[in-house]
């Protein structure tokens, strides 16, 4: 069992600019129902697709700065990256599935 | 002979019993969970095939819901729904946190394909499914969905403070998220395709008494400005024709629901907006054995009580339903037995 990574502002570097596989970041809020119905399956994929993609949740509460760097205005949205950069990004909370073919397309890309 | 031959019967129809389910509700708003608690109760031993994401519903994505019966102070969407799911569940309802991608509706063994393709039997399906957002129309409204455009005030309303917002939408949605909006946002402008509300008296009355929120009547939306981010919102006058545009960073779309009905298309007869149809003032739709509830059949209420009022109405036609096709094989039964005959 994999725990999800929590980045925040003093973290997102290191978490995710710097990762050696891709990233997804899930960002969210505690008052966002969506978000809340994502996150179990997240956490499952986070265990499926261990040393291949990394998921790591960023709370835009807390950290506002880093949702508006990167155009984060609905929750939650998915962004994809590789190697520092912006490969993918998703908006609205998405069936297993349907996030399993992103996963695959970013790894895949 | 005849008592054994009976008992050989029963127990030959008795595997293939435990497999099927009685009842099978596709759906967990408060149509789907209420059909859950009576059925539930009435011993039927219902799965809820609740959805992965859209789990317990349009009002998970609400906040404070003053006219369900039973709360005076008011209770919180996502809070109700958890409420009404515990209920069900305390009866023996199941509830699948998975999503239905497939149903075989006709005959006496009906099948609902979830998620990665497991596939459950049942003898009655009570359809929930409820509805979805509906969407203006225009081509930049998916670009920039994420980027300004949103379904969604209660998740999104805390990313526009001190900004400018435009609410699509003249019903209780748009009141509601227009009134929630003004925690945040500096000003709210509610854009109505009509010179009146829809919206409930208590609703609108809070709106338009709101020093934050305008209202931009008989304007229709043409198009959205902005290139990585919403910028604007260009309105046609439907009476003048004159064009406008209006600054905004956000645009809340508010303007009704769509049934989900796309899983049932073909074999359960819809209307023309694709409502599922019912037989007069029951849940029954044209394929027997199959019941429906809740926003995907009303496009005239669409209020958390009426389709809960629905969803119990399901449950009790699947009940009496089911009852009335255990009498039939009884009625066989007791028929070969005198007759002495096998089927």
């Amino acid at each position: 069992m994999t725990e999800v990574v929590h980045a925040t502002t003093d973290t997102f570097a290191a978490e995710v600019l710097q990762s050696d596989v891709p990233v997804v970041v899930d960002f969210w809020a505690t008052w966002c129902g969506p978000c809340r119905a994502v996150a179990p399956i997240l956490d499952e994929l986070s265990g499926d697709y261990v040393g291949r993609l990394k998921v790591v949740k960023v709370d835009t509460d807390a950290n506002p700065d880093l949702a508006m760097a990167y155009n984060v205005l609905s929750i939650p949205t998915l962004t994809f990256f590789r190697d520092g950069a912006v490969v993918k990004s998703i908006v609205g909370a998405k069936p297993k599935s349907a996030l399993i073919e992103h996963f695959d397309e970013v790894l895949g890309a | 002979m005849l008592p054994n031959q009976h008992s050989h019967h029963i127990e030959q129809r008795a595997h293939p019993v435990s497999e099927i389910r009685n009842v099978i509700i596709v759906g967990s708003g408060p149509a789907g969970y209420t059909a859950a608690i009576y059925a539930a109760r009435a011993g039927l031993n219902p799965l809820v095939v609740a959805g992965s994401i859209t789990a317990g519903g349009a009002l998970m994505n609400t906040t404070e819901v003053e006219n369900f019966p039973g709360f005076v102070e008011g209770v919180q969407g996502p809070e109700l729904m958890q409420t009404l799911q515990a209920q069900a569940e305390k009866f023996g309802a199941e509830v699948l946190l998975d999503d239905a991608t497939a149903l075989q509706l006709e005959g006496d063994v009906k099948t609902v394909t979830v998620g990665m393709g497991t596939v459950y039997q049942t003898r009655a399906v009570i359809l929930a499914m409820g509805s979805a957002y509906k969407e203006i129309g225009l081509d930049d409204e998916k670009r920039l969905s994420g980027k300004g455009v949103s379904w969604c005030a209660t998740c999104d309303g805390f990313f526009f403070r001190n900004q400018d917002v435009v609410v699509i939408g003249g019903g209780d949605s748009a009141m509601e998220e227009a009134t929630f909006l003004t925690r945040f946002a500096n000003t709210v402008t509610i854009v109505h395709r009509r010179d009146e509300l829809r919206a409930s008296k208590v609703m609108a009355d809070r709106a338009k008494a709101d020093p934050k929120i305008k209202f931009v009547w008989n304007a229709e939306v043409i198009g959205l400005e902005g290139d990585i981010k919403l910028e604007g919102v260009t309105v046609r006058d439907r009476v003048t024709g004159l064009e406008s545009t209006l600054r905004a960073t956000g645009m809340f779309v508010a303007i009704g629901h769509d049934p989900r009905s796309e899983l049932v298309k073909g074999i359960i007869d819809t209307d023309a907006e694709g409502y599922v149809q019912v037989q007069d003032r029951t849940t029954y739709t044209n394929v027997p054995g199959v019941f429906a509830c809740g926003d995907l059949v009303d496009n005239r209420y669409r209020q958390a009580i009426t389709a809960a009022g629905s969803g119990c109405a399901a449950a009790l036609d699947a009940q009496r339903w089911l009852e009335d096709l255990e009498d039939v094989e009884h009625g066989l039964d007791e028929k070969q037995l005198l007759t002495g005959g096998a089927r």
